[in-house]
């Protein structure tokens, strides 16, 4: 819960402005981007993400080193993962 | 791999660990606290500690939401939970936190309905798909998290959602930073401070720590090398006999955090007069809960909640873990009567926790690097 995984903006919500899917290693869910209004990511953009919500845009260099550095956490991560597949965001 | 590799690249690892050497003075002794689970996870995984000289103590600090949530707060749950027509939903890391009458897993055996999501948002959902119920969001966090449960709550009002509700334990690092600073039991001379509760609060906030306090705070990131580098510059403002507050992790945290997500906050919550905190007992103004604006949605108003009080048991010594008065192998029952498996403690069941890090990461037998080896020697 208190892992910031990142993930790959792939598509804005048609409707909604405030949500967008996201790609976390291979596994697309909606997200809620309404914390970045400031700045929001546009598809092929990255953002690092805290249950559900993206809290900060990143690079895709950073992107890498927070994904292997929660690849490198074990259990912790396949759970954060397991979670989000359940995700139902709407 | 080539992004990765400049984090974690072992040259530059000895190389900082010669220069963070080099800044040590003969016969003098530093502690620094790593505020965040997450650092003490990165320490431990990566034997940080080894690339330090003798001299240089890390202290792991209170920065981990689930290990900080006393017992009395795990019980008021379970008894909101087992009220009729009530889901409760809950972060999974909660579900195996240990009550006095056992955890949200033994209460759902006895017969109460507290499912596990990923996101708050989710319960929003599962309270659109159950209009006859009423839905409980276990929320809990720093800074990190809170952001999340205001911004659902605003959600909520915008649809019209009248069955969702939030049980408030959302808690704020500042508070606790200070009762730390102000304990008589640990003298520090420096934090490595959280990275992403930063991202939401910025860097300002801990500007007290630097001008009241005179020690100095780096914000890091979470890879090795941000670490080794947060720790080497807060080796410099030492040696130069400077406290600031730098950010080791600009690449993202901004400055002044994130001000929609203190705005949802702002908007949403408020200070409460004190909170509990386990070990460290109730600290003023340290924790959130929901405003009166939003009183449809806050569980405490909705339902009488007990708020009894439930003291530690007496064997577990997470008070002294999350204070850092304690490393995790001094407690009496760390890795025998307390495992990730039958843990009795909360620092043992969070994989932030410094004990479950510990656990599963630690090394007994610890060599230096040779860089770190000779530092600091009178």
């Amino acid at each position: 819960m208190c892992l910031g995984i990142p993930g790959e903006v792939i598509e804005l919500h048609p409707d909604q402005p405030d949500l967008a899917k996201v790609d976390v290693s291979g596994v697309r869910r909606m997200i809620n981007i309404g914390l970045l209004t400031d700045d929001p990511p546009v598809p092929g953009e990255w953002v690092l993400i805290h249950v559900g919500f993206a809290l900060s845009k990143i690079d895709e260099r950073e992107a890498a080193a927070a994904m292997e550095f929660l690849e490198g956490i074990g259990q912790a991560y396949d759970d954060e993962i397991a979670a989000l597949r359940e995700s139902l965001i709407e | 791999m080539r992004f990765v590799d400049e984090f974690r690249d072992a040259d530059k690892a000895h190389a900082l660990a010669a220069k963070i050497a080099a800044l040590c003075e003969p016969g003098r002794q530093y502690k620094l606290m790593e505020v965040c689970g997450g650092h003490t996870h990165t320490i431990y995984k990566h034997g940080l500690e080894d690339y330090l000289p003798e001299s240089i103590t890390l202290v792991h600090g209170p920065g981990c939401p689930v290990c900080v949530i006393p017992m009395g707060r795990v019980d008021d749950a379970i008894h909101l939970a087992s009220q009729p027509d009530v889901i409760m939903t809950s972060f999974g890391d909660m579900m195996r936190v240990p009550g006095s009458g056992g955890s949200f897993f033994d209460a759902n055996a006895e017969g109460t309905n507290i499912r596990m999501v990923y996101s708050p948002l989710d319960s929003l959902k599962i309270a659109k798909q159950n209009p006859d119920k009423q839905v409980v969001f276990m929320a809990i966090g720093f800074e990190t998290t809170a952001p999340s449960t205001a911004m659902t709550m605003l959600r909520a009002a915008a649809q019209g959602i009248e069955n969702f509700s939030v049980f408030c334990n959302h808690v704020t690092i500042i508070p606790a930073i200070k009762a730390i600073l102000d304990s008589p039991d640990l003298r520090l001379d420096g934090f490595i401070g959280p990275g992403h509760v930063s991202t939401v609060i910025g860097c300002r906030p801990y500007e007290f720590i630097a001008r009241d306090y005179g020690k100095p705070v780096v914000v890091a990131g979470f890879e090795p090398l941000d670490i080794l580098q947060s720790i080497y510059m807060l080796m410099v403002q030492l040696s130069q006999g400077r406290s600031e507050i730098e950010n080791q992790y600009s690449r993202v945290v901004p400055w002044d955090g994130n001000v929609v997500a203190l705005q949802a906050i702002g908007q949403t919550m408020e200070l409460r007069p004190y909170f509990e905190w386990r070990g460290l007992g109730f600290i003023s103004h340290s924790a959130l809960q929901v405003r009166e604006q939003f009183a449809a949605m806050d569980a405490e108003r909705l339902f009488q909640v007990p708020g009894v009080r439930v003291a530690d048991p007496k064997a577990c010594q997470c008070g002294e873990v999350l204070k850092g008065v304690l490393k995790p192998w001094e407690c009496k029952v760390f890795g025998t009567a307390c495992t990730p498996e039958t843990p009795i403690g909360t620092c043992m069941v969070s994989p932030e926790g410094a004990c479950a890090a510990y656990y599963n990461f630690g090394r007994m037998n610890r060599t230096r690097v040779p860089e770190a080896a000779q530092a600091g020697r009178p």
